[in-house]
């Protein structure tokens, strides 16, 4: 038997200018070495710290880029709950996250609409930061249900469009 | 190979397709609970099943995983040499001479959702390659790359885009 699963978050809900909950976290070498393994990067800056100090020329080991994903894509969940769906980012890197950090994410809607073909979507920007320091920037595209019985996920081909048309 | 014939040959290669590649074990809930652990993702979808059935019709991977399922085993029998991921970002490099890159930004668009068992397959397409530019860093090219996610039954999963910069250094820049 299926069980009925309620939208958390319906596009209406959401408005230009809303601000998604803040996100804090502390980055341990151990955050940073499971995301790496989590993700299958095998490379030692991301595990070994002479490796990244002396051959990289960091402070320590770092945050790889598909797992600060992954912190992105939870954030986002988070936020959208199960109903959302993730449709389209975009990464910036600018700096990077090291152990001791206390990492910061914050999102903002930057708009909402419903495409041609009746799906409802949202654009958020993210920003994860360490003490102010903007070190990686999403701007993100998510799939929201436009009404209590929508599903974006049921939708296949032509009824997903993850990117808006080009004007 | 002259510059105009490196250029010459690098605008052959835009929208080919290139470097077919087939992941290495099939999707799997093991490592998708690792990355949802590891980033203490709780979203019903990946671990409720009654969830994932009434939403997805049944388990689905987090999109963002999608290059996960491509990136080799650190060792595996007979293997003599590893293949580099992006494998056309480092073709250009050579092609034009230039010995530092950097990615300046990485897009990701999610199509058919990937599930328990799918095999994926990959391939990269070069969109585009610039002038030569000089940026604070040097002087190079620009070159937007593609990586083409699609699985068994040949459903576009993702496509990835990476923006890159090749470049020499500012002779005397000293860094």
């Amino acid at each position: 038997m299926t069980v009925a699963v309620a939208p958390r978050l319906l596009l209406g809900d959401v408005a230009v200018g809303d601000a998604l909950p803040l996100l804090d976290y502390e980055v341990s070498a151990t955050t940073v070495v499971l995301g790496a393994l989590a993700t299958r990067d095998w490379r030692p800056m991301h595990h070994d710290k002479d490796f990244a100090v002396y051959r990289n020329g960091t402070q320590d080991i770092f945050l790889n880029t598909p797992n600060q994903a992954a912190w992105f894509e939870r954030y986002l969940t988070d936020w959208t709950g199960p109903h959302g769906r993730l449709a389209r980012v975009t990464f910036r890197m600018k700096g990077s996250v090291f152990p001791g950090d206390m990492m910061s994410l914050r999102g903002q809607v930057e708009s909402t609409a419903v495409d041609e073909v009746g799906c409802g979507f949202a654009t958020v920007a993210v920003t994860l930061s360490v003490a102010g320091d903007a070190k990686t920037t999403c701007a993100a595209r998510i799939a929201l249900p436009t009404s209590a019985d929508d599903n974006p996920w049921v939708r296949r081909g032509d009824e997903w469009w993850p990117s808006p048309p080009s004007p | 190979m002259t510059p105009a014939d490196a250029l010459a040959g690098a605008l052959d290669l835009i929208g080919k397709e290139q470097y077919h590649e087939v992941g290495e074990f099939p999707v799997e809930r093991g490592y998708i609970w690792t990355s949802c652990s590891s980033v203490e993702n709780g979203n019903p979808l990946f671990w409720d099943d009654e969830v994932a059935e009434a939403l997805t019709g049944g388990p689905i991977a987090p999109p963002s995983m999608v290059s996960v399922w491509f990136r080799p085993h650190h060792w595996a029998p007979g293997r003599t040499e590893e293949a580099l991921p992006l494998q056309v970002h480092f073709d250009l490099k050579e092609r034009f001479g230039l010995p530092e890159a950097v990615m300046t930004d990485n897009t990701i668009e999610f199509h058919t959702p990937v599930r328990m068992g799918d095999v994926l397959r990959t391939h990269q397409v070069l969109r585009s390659v610039s002038d030569e530019k000089t940026t604070k860093l040097g002087t190079g090219r620009f070159w937007v790359i593609d990586v083409v996610y699609m699985n068994q039954d040949s459903e576009l999963v993702a496509v990835e885009s990476y923006t890159g910069f090749g470049y020499r250094r500012a002779e005397g820049s000293g860094s």
